[in-house]
């Protein structure tokens, strides 16, 4: 069944290793949704979040493909875990009438979105949370006319656990 | 100490004393160092793709790590297809080629060519230095990876002004720290337990070995296991040699070109033992239709290609000699029984075969299977790629690993010539053979000038059909006959359409591959008689020097048994129907 995964890639921080996973990827015949790369806490590890759309034999086959990588450390597929706080942030710019500015500040407001600017004839707002709540903000305010949003990609963190015993913090 | 040294001095530390290689304006400075590194013996090619081949011909029969040493730009790209070459076939090679200077980089400066970006998808991995106190330990890391756990090529790309800078307190490191990279070598013993148990529960036991066996030297330990249990045993292209030609377990190679016993095992086996193999779709045919009956198990030090293509039962992850050998003591011993006797009633039912007549053209498969009469049995059999290689695979008698070379995933024609160079190089007291066709030939013909020139003495034999032979086997037998652009003697003069020979057809081969050896100053023989084959083989073999010996055969021969793309390994064709 083709579904969404959402992967976290640990990596060696190393020149061109965002590159190297895409490559890797496309190469292979695999589509990424979306790709988010950012240092870590560790200046010589990196992180990559990737979401596909694949089957869970193509997922299988994508996260040991990482794990070949040489600079690899760790690689999760998280969508089937629930210990993991997953987020998205988006901006969108918005066409605005006077008639619905209200109702539209009113969503915003209930979604905690943060409006950027707004002039006479637009809005720029902000929000980030967890991602199926900003595709249902896209949706409930597609009808007000949206020009131009850009998503960051979903990016993720384990949750905090208590060590048990043999038992890592995350996965 | 200066950046050129440093990557002398590494090459050193790593044990190389024979690189392959073209020098180019970026890489004299490292010229510059082996001008005088004696311990160091470089071979000139005539072309970048001669010495990567070269490379891999010499890392697959040595063992060890080959290295090619070219320049940026076009000596780099020229590299590209042996690269990939030795990807597929998980060969370890160290590919150093030269950049510009790192300020340039980015601005398509003179003979600059992106070699990381270009490299990322045919090399295990690849590095580009901008730092020279990054050198040495770089090196370092890209000899281990080329090395452990699934080999394969590693390319360093090193700037100009790489080289010419300095290092204050240059030591060559002695640890790799690669948090990233650790391959599994031991198998998990509680599945190599269950492997036990499921091949004493198994009626039909199978096992398909390939080229891991000769990657994880694991030869002994496979013999040892064969001893033990006697279980047949069939072995692909990469794997030709790991089993000797006549052991009573050995069913020949399976698949596309396979023998009719080796692919009746495999659709008739219960248990698969799939060791260092990948299931190539060459092998396999249809997924759906492979192996029906089998519990799949799959030892493999890739995890990745465990469940790639097959879903598998018993997944091992290990090196195929650690996994054998803890196999084999865990194992019952194994008596031969009807399922041996099975397999061994189709070997002599259905045995790989061929005609020769007396009189008449000489036959391609005759040839092969002469040369076994007069090869020394410690020979090394290089191959290029098509009709002649599926034929050396199924006459030739193979004895030893590492003493047969062929390009078998990437398919790479071209590749003989240099390969088998690379091989007489790495082995100079072993005779060293190169079958090749007469398309392939041509594609690295440049490199018979090398041989000659170092001494190599290489005895090549030329298969000529007159055809891209394999090609033309397929449009012969699914596309109607239509020979479209197979035909290596078509001139101007021919019809638009031609569906085999006539008495119309130019009567000579261009070019005259004897005129072209002894040109070289490679001796060269020729053979259009049946009846000389055997005589001309002994007379090249004997001859010190590199020898050319062309073999005019009859043009249209097609490979058989084949099973045709797309069908069953039982759809066989035999050509005898």
């Amino acid at each position: 069944m083709v579904e969404k995964h959402t992967i976290i890639i640990t990596v060696m921080n190393s020149p061109g290793v965002l590159a190297r996973i895409s490559g890797l990827l496309f190469q292979r015949g695999y589509n990424i949704e979306s790709a988010i790369g950012a240092p870590t806490e560790d200046p010589d590890v990196y992180k990559v979040i990737l979401v596909v759309q694949e089957s869970d034999d193509h997922i299988e086959q994508i996260v040991k493909q990482l794990n070949k990588l040489i600079g690899t450390l760790r690689v999760v597929d998280i969508s089937h875990k629930d210990n993991y706080i997953v987020r998205e942030y988006i901006i969108l710019k918005l066409e605005v009438q006077q008639k619905n500015r209200t109702d539209l500040l009113e969503l915003a407001r209930h979604f905690n979105a943060h409006v950027i600017d707004i002039e006479t004839d637009h809005i720029i707002m902000e929000l980030s949370g967890n991602p199926r709540k900003i595709d249902r903000f896209i949706e409930l305010i597609h009808p007000f006319g949206i020009k131009e949003y850009v998503r960051s990609g979903e990016f993720a963190m384990s949750e905090y656990q208590k060590s048990k015993k043999g038992e890592k913090n995350g996965d | 100490m200066k950046g050129a040294e440093i990557v002398i001095d590494a090459l050193k530390k790593e044990g190389v004393n024979t690189i392959f290689g073209y020098p180019g304006g970026v890489m004299i400075p490292i010229f510059d160092v082996l001008y005088s590194t004696p311990e160091i013996r470089f071979l000139l090619t005539r072309h970048e793709q001669g010495a990567v081949h070269a490379a891999d011909g010499y890392a697959r029969s040595t063992g060890k790590v080959g290295v090619c040493m070219v320049t940026s730009g076009p000596g780099a790209t020229n590299t590209i297809t042996g690269i990939a070459t030795a990807k597929m076939d998980s060969i370890p090679l160290v590919i150093l080629s030269g950049q510009v200077h790192t300020n340039s980089i980015g601005t398509d400066a003179f003979q600059e060519t992106d070699m990381v970006g270009l490299t990322r998808s045919i090399c295990k991995h690849n590095y580009l230095i901008k730092d020279v106190n990054d050198l040495a330990k770089t090196i370092k890391e890209a000899f281990y990876i080329a090395r452990s756990g699934r080999p394969g090529p590693v390319s360093i790309d090193l700037p100009v002004n790489v080289l010419n800078s300095k290092v204050k307190n240059y030591v060559y490191p002695e640890h790799i720290h690669l948090p990233g990279y650790k391959p599994v070598i031991q198998g998990n013993p509680m599945q190599i337990e269950k492997l036990a148990r499921a091949i004493e529960r198994a009626k039909k036991p199978l096992l398909y070995t390939g080229g891991g066996i000769i990657s994880s030297d694991a030869t002994e330990a496979l013999h040892e296991l064969l001893d033990k249990t006697q279980i047949p045993i069939v072995v692909t292209l990469m794997g030709l040699g790991s089993v000797p030609y006549d052991h009573p377990c050995f069913l020949g190679m399976p698949g596309m070109h396979g023998t009719i016993a080796a692919n009746k095992a495999l659709t008739e086996c219960d248990l698969l033992i799939a060791v260092g193999v990948r299931f190539d779709d060459r092998v396999t045919g249809p997924l759906h239709t492979f192996a029906q009956q089998a519990t799949i198990a799959h030892i493999d030090i890739d995890a990745a290609e465990i469940g790639k293509n097959v879903k598998t039962h018993l997944p091992i992850v290990g090196d195929a000699a650690h996994v054998l050998k803890e196999l084999t003591k865990r194992v019952k011993p194994r008596l031969r029984d009807a399922w041996n006797e099975r397999t061994e009633y189709w070997k002599e039912r259905f045995p790989t075969r061929f005609a020769q007549k007396d009189q008449g053209p000489i036959i391609p498969q005759y040839v092969i299977d002469a040369l076994n009469q007069v090869i020394d049995p410690e020979a090394i059999v290089v191959t290029d790629v098509g009709q002649h290689q599926m034929w050396a695979a199924l006459y030739h008698h193979f004895r030893k690993p590492r003493h047969f070379l062929s390009s078998g995933g990437l398919g790479t024609m071209g590749f003989g010539l240099p390969a088998a160079m690379g091989a007489a190089l790495g082995n100079p007291d072993k005779q060293v053979v190169c079958i090749v066709g007469d398309g392939g030939l041509q594609m690295n013909i440049q490199e018979l000038a090398t041989c000659a020139i170092n001494r190599l003495p290489v005895k090549i034999i030329v298969i000529n059909n007159a055809y891209l032979g394999m090609v033309r086997q397929w449009q012969d037998l699914f596309w109607d006959k239509k020979y479209s652009q197979v035909c290596l003697m078509r001139g101007p003069d021919c019809p638009q359409e031609c569906r085999g020979m006539d008495e119309h057809c130019p009567s000579d081969y261009i070019p005259d591959f004897v005129k072209v050896a002894e040109a070289n100053h490679v001796k060269g023989l020729r053979v259009s008689k049946p009846s000389e084959v055997v005589s001309t083989l002994k007379k090249g073999l004997q001859d010190p020097g590199p020898v050319l010996m062309e073999f005019m055969v009859s043009r249209e021969e097609n490979v058989y048994p084949m099973v045709s793309a797309g069908k069953p390994l039982t759809d066989i064709l035999t050509g005898e129907e």
